[in-house]
């Protein structure tokens, strides 16, 4: 779409305006926006329009509570994020997980990590994967009543939590 | 080894004849923070000091780096971080730092860790030709061999973490440079770059700007980076460059089929320019130069090779010009003597 006002560059900033109670919309580019006063900088950013989206409600009461909130270890607040589209330090990740979660899901190709892990991770990794698909095995087996199989995949567990690896 | 050791080395990505074509170079590059310190975004300069420190005595017991060249962004004057941004060793955006910042390079360029960019660490690594497989095996290595000694910020659900969370997960960002002339030339350029955007790739042009294929280059790269893992994200990297490389070869040949003469025509007028202009910008060059690579490859140019050719391209720029001269050069002047430098590898080529 070609900006209203210059009919030249694309339109990259869509505005509804309000005139005597009536809607009209507006499609400018940045350039003739900035030339009518507006302010481009203000206009929502990526991550604010995603921030706002974030946690599943858009009422003004949880806005606020959004707004106020901040990392308690770098102390970055999400409007700095907003500001800049980067966090402050790793823990971030967990202080701003729900605002962050539905811009994940958005921005890739799914929520969780399958790539590599480091190696000092990789055994308890293993572990844990080796424990839960044993856990898995052992409801079954519980619920179709096997319960010689469940009582030694009740020491398999054990052995795997404990052991060495 | 300095700095000005690397103007008499053939970049890495550039140096081969054999393995450089279609695809020109191929990169990998991983972002990377140490647990519990604040992004350099947001750490402030002292602290940004203190990372650098900290990572340097790192980077310099690391054998997979050896021999290298570290580099500290205060150091650097303008040419400098120009002539480094043009070799991809560094990126805009650390061209662009001071204090608290650099980058370690090993000798052969094919390796080299940027340190406070917009991650305490950007690992990086750089092959002429489509090598996606084996940059991923050199730089895990060199990831594996850092883990040793720094523990990187890490949730096992999120993966790496990192400071833009465009990054997070992988950190892995694959990408590959083609030399599409042939494409031009149909007019199937636009229509493929949309369709790489559409299935979520990034397409940029050669020094990683807008999406304009100044000289017929592009470079094509993966933009998620959670969610898959490494070898899926460069699987179908290397399947779909492949693609887009093959649809080159094809309009090559089609072209050759059907128009000859007009092929003959597109290499022989740069050829003439490059041969006898006295003046020539970046912008002329990189695009005549495109035109003199595909008459090497389709053995119309004799007597100069791709790599030249490459090494051309690379030298003409700003930052190599003037570093190669070793002074300031104002634009003007630049022009003279880019268009020097172009005749005298140039007039050993016959048509």
């Amino acid at each position: 779409m070609l900006c209203e006002c210059c009919q030249h560059h694309e339109a990259t900033i869509h505005l509804t305006q309000m005139v005597d109670g009536q809607s009209r919309e507006l499609h400018l580019c940045e350039e003739c926006a900035e030339e009518s006063g507006m302010n481009v900088q203000s206009v929502m950013s990526i991550p604010e329009i995603l921030f706002g989206m974030g946690g599943g409600g858009n009422s003004a009461k949880e806005t606020d509570q959004v707004s106020r909130k901040s990392c308690p270890y770098c102390h970055m607040r999400d409007c700095d994020f907003r500001k800049t589209a980067r966090l402050g330090c790793p823990r971030c990740y967990e202080a701003f997980s729900r605002e962050l979660a539905p811009m994940l899901a958005g921005m890739h190709k799914g929520i969780r990590h399958l790539g590599k892990n480091p190696d000092y991770l990789r055994e308890n990794l293993e572990k844990a994967s080796r424990c839960e698909a044993l856990r898995k095995q052992l409801e079954e087996a519980i619920q179709s009543e096997k319960f010689e199989e469940a009582a030694s995949l009740r020491d398999l567990i054990r052995e795997a939590e404990n052991g060495p690896g | 080894m300095v700095l000005d050791d690397l103007i008499r080395n053939p970049a890495a990505w550039l140096s081969s004849d054999n393995l450089t074509g279609i695809v020109v170079s191929s990169r990998i590059r991983l972002a990377r923070n140490i647990e519990g310190l604040a992004f350099p975004g947001w750490a402030g300069d002292d602290e940004c000091a203190r990372i650098q420190a900290r990572v340097w005595i790192v980077l310099k017991g690391i054998q997979r780096l050896a021999p290298s060249l570290a580099l500290d962004m205060a150091s650097l004057t303008p040419v400098d971080r120009e002539f480094l941004s043009e070799r991809h060793l560094i990126s805009q955006e650390l061209a662009q730092k001071s204090h608290g910042s650099g980058v370690v390079i090993r000798s052969d360029e094919g390796l080299s860790v940027m340190v406070n960019e917009e991650d305490h660490l950007r690992l990086q690594a750089l092959r002429p030709g489509l090598q996606l497989e084996a940059l991923w095996a050199e730089i895990n290595a060199l990831d594996s061999e850092l883990e040793q000694h720094v523990r990187f910020a890490f949730s096992p659900s999120l993966g790496y973490l990192t400071a833009c969370p465009t990054n997070v997960g992988t950190g892995l960002r694959a990408s590959a440079m083609l030399h599409v002339p042939g494409l031009r030339l149909i007019n199937e350029i636009d229509p493929i770059i949309k369709g790489l955007t559409k299935i979520g790739l990034a397409v940029r042009g050669l020094q990683g700007e807008g999406t304009e294929a100044i000289g017929n280059m592009f470079q094509i790269s993966n933009q998620t980076t959670l969610g898959e893992s490494e070898s899926v994200i460069i699987d179908r990297l290397i399947r779909i460059v492949s693609e887009v490389a093959q649809h080159e070869a094809n309009a090559r040949a089609r072209l050759l089929e059907t128009r000859e003469a007009y092929v003959e025509d597109f290499v022989g007028r740069a050829y003439g320019v490059l041969c006898y202009a006295n003046v020539l910008n970046s912008r002329e060059t990189l695009d005549m130069l495109s035109a003199l690579r595909l008459g090497c490859e389709l053995g119309m140019i004799t007597g100069i090779k791709v790599a030249d050719v490459n090494r051309l391209l690379l030298y003409t720029l700003p930052g190599h010009l003037q570093k190669t001269e070793g002074r300031l050069i104002p634009p003007d002047e630049r022009d003279h003597v880019r268009a020097r430098l172009v005749r005298e590898t140039v007039r050993r080529a016959s048509i």
